[in-house]
């Protein structure tokens, strides 16, 4: 395999868990939740992703704890903020200080241990395609799922009664509400999805992008995909270019630092976090267009009446 | 069942006095549950978590020197949650309020006078303020989500140290150690009380408590505070900005956390190091929620979440339990304060669904 060839593999394995995690809370934005927790979820998704396949050996039983525990652990943010109306901020910030806390807890023995990689699956023929059948069809199960999750989203949102439901729960509570559509129910679901989304994006790092365990190992990366959502004006397909975009930042910061540019390697790892800051600039800056994506009732408390 | 709310004719007096105490014990019932499942006594876990660490004299030291930071940043937070300003990167405008009141010490080592002191606490709340005009510049002219970059801005502080003490600022003298000098006597933050090390930085932060109280009860700006928190649209009618409202907050909130900063690394650590806090920025966030955003309600908040850092480290050597359950416990802290500060504004109705049967299917 080419310079070129591992290069943009590496990119794909970085930016898999951002697109994940961001198509997951676009889902849940679109109903009209903010929900600040990604983080938080990512990072219980990767601990007992590796947990489970240390128990039992199998890191495709793994991956699916990782999606069940993001999922539930949504679920107590949706408690709080969706039937008690707790604020969505502040709700959030506490499901990613929860998530730190608890998978550092349950990690703790798992510290130092050599983990198990999901094998990537070759996809008949299409694996024998030069250049491009390394790079996009002798992959893990979790890259398919990302595109496949992307094409999905689209499709539900833009093409399906459920979708267009669940939009205008985003966009105007109180009119889907009158409406008849279950408003609470829906934002629950929309809400369990970014959470499922969220728990597959920590199971790819502790099963893909670095087979192990370390503390606080998403890095920042829930809050990347936050970004990400607004990068992309909630629309699926732009998240997948925006994570792109972010997995060869990151990439090309390790690069930059193998090859010893003489740039201290402090600052290149800062640039993942700076480019966001940049990239969030140049989007929101226009305030009239950020109004028009932004779906209206973002972050919005909803009390049916009776 | 399901839960249903109804809206309180108007606020409840008497749960916004005792929601931040439901919350703690809830929290205790939990935790000596997450105990039980560990294998644990609870009993005696819980004793060795929150009892313990008060009932020695240099404990209570060390709990005024966690909750001194804890306080200072809390205070600020709370004056830009209360405004509708998400800052939460306190954490990183600690680091570079450190970092900034650091040069003194650091830089020019030999110049020693007393006034060097007042000088390190200044800059330290300069620093702390010019980072935090970041994300208020960012939100206030370009529109950009202040919550994201601040943030952002966390790690770029976090790494911005690690390069300084690693590399510019390293001790010449300290055998390659990722650390700088030990500052001079004269840089170093005095004790306050003569039975330990407690430093002075634990007054600032009551001091700050105080003033931000008053500010809020007694004053034109605590009142435009409130009314653009409340309702951005008000507020413009009344004649505030909520632009300057976001510097005013932003600034006031950033400055606060350097000072907390240079304080912690002047009177606690005396040097700079790669890690100089252990997620006192993000506590406080937990701080300022718990203590209902009112500065007074902080400082007791702010020593009940010293005590789970103390809480932690002591459970780790009398039960074995790992220090890890400290974040937990503020986790949790967080949840139940956020769930119980519901019973303020609503009245929460349990509804058996046989009972409700004779409702319309719409509503539900």
């Amino acid at each position: 395999m080419g310079i070129v060839e591992a290069i943009l593999l590496s990119v794909i394995t970085a930016a898999t868990p951002l697109v994940l995690a961001a198509i997951g809370e676009l889902v849940t934005e679109r109903s009209g939740v903010l929900n600040l927790g990604v983080e938080g979820m990512m990072i219980m998704g990767a601990v007992s992703a590796f947990a489970i396949t240390q128990i039992t050996g199998s890191p495709v039983l793994g991956m699916l704890a990782g999606v069940l525990c993001g999922a539930l652990f949504s679920q107590l943010f949706a408690f709080l903020t969706l039937t008690l109306v707790a604020n969505q901020v502040a709700t959030g910030l506490a499901l990613t200080l929860l998530g730190i806390g608890v998978s550092g807890m349950m990690g703790e023995s798992f510290l130092g241990i050599q983990g198990i990689k999901l094998q990537p699956i070759a996809i008949p023929f299409l694996a024998d395609i030069p250049m491009l059948g390394p790079l996009l069809f002798r992959q893990d199960i979790i890259f398919y799922l990302s595109i496949a999750l992307v094409a999905g989203v689209h499709w539900f949102l833009f093409r399906s009664r459920a979708g267009l439901k669940l939009r205008a729960v985003g966009d105007s509570h109180a009119s889907a509400h009158a409406l008849g559509v279950n408003v609470i129910r829906t934002r629950y679901l929309a809400v369990m999805f970014g959470g499922a989304c969220a728990g597959l994006a920590g199971a790819q790092l502790s099963l893909v992008y670095t087979p192990q365990w370390v503390e606080n190992m998403s890095a920042g990366r829930g809050w990347i995909a936050l970004a990400l959502v607004v990068f992309s004006s909630w629309r699926p397909w732009r998240v997948v270019a925006g994570g792109y975009l972010f997995g060869a930042v990151s990439i090309s910061q390790l690069h930059a630092q193998a090859f010893g540019l003489g740039i201290p390697s402090q600052f290149l790892s800062s640039l993942p976090y700076l480019a966001t800051i940049v990239v969030l600039i140049l989007i929101s800056h226009n305030r009239r267009t950020t109004l028009i994506n932004t779906p209206a009732s973002l972050g919005k408390p909803f009390v049916p009446d009776r | 069942m399901r839960i249903e709310l109804e809206k309180r004719a108007k606020v409840s007096t008497l749960f916004s006095v005792l929601s931040p105490f439901i919350a703690f014990l809830l929290t205790i019932v939990f935790g000596g549950i997450m105990f039980a499942l560990l294998g644990k006594n609870p009993v005696a876990a819980l004793y060795s978590f929150f009892v313990e660490p008060l009932s020695e004299v240099w404990s209570l030291h060390e709990l005024a020197i966690k909750a001194a930071p804890l306080i200072m940043i809390g205070v600020g937070l709370s004056v830009c949650f209360r405004s509708n300003n998400w800052n939460i990167g306190a954490e990183g405008q600690f680091i570079m309020g450190a970092i900034a009141g650091s040069i003194l010490p650091v830089v020019f080592y030999d110049w020693q006078s007393p006034l060097v002191l007042p000088l390190m606490m200044l800059m330290g709340m300069l620093g702390g303020a010019l980072f935090a005009a970041i994300p208020a510049f960012l939100k206030a002219h370009m529109n950009t989500n202040e919550i994201l970059t601040s943030l952002m801005l966390v790690y770029v502080a976090q790494l911005f140290l690690d390069w300084l003490v690693r590399g510019p600022w390293r001790n010449p003298g300290g055998m390659n150690f990722p650390e700088t000098r030990t500052f001079a006597v004269d840089a170093i933050l005095p004790e306050m009380i003569a039975s330990g090390r407690t430093h002075w930085g634990f007054a600032f932060a009551i001091i700050a408590a105080v003033l931000v109280w008053f500010m809020m009860r007694y004053t034109l700006k605590g009142f435009e505070i409130s009314v653009l928190g409340q309702s951005e649209r008000a507020g413009r009618f009344a004649g505030f900005s909520s632009r300057r409202m976001i510097w005013f907050s932003m600034l006031l909130s950033g400055a606060f956390a350097g000072l907390a900063g240079i304080s912690e690394v002047s009177g606690a650590i005396q040097q700079l190091r790669p890690v100089i806090s252990p997620g006192y920025g993000f506590t406080a966030i937990i701080v300022a929620f718990l203590g209902r955003l009112n500065p007074l309600g902080i400082v007791a908040a702010g020593l009940v979440l010293a005590l789970t850092y103390l809480g932690g480290e002591a459970a780790q050597l009398s039960i074995g339990v790992s220090e890890k359950v400290t974040r937990v416990f503020q986790g949790l802290l967080l949840f139940f304060v956020l769930s119980c500060d519901t019973l303020i504004h609503y009245r929460i109705k349990l509804v058996f669904e046989r009972l409700a049967a004779t409702s319309t299917e719409g509503s539900r």
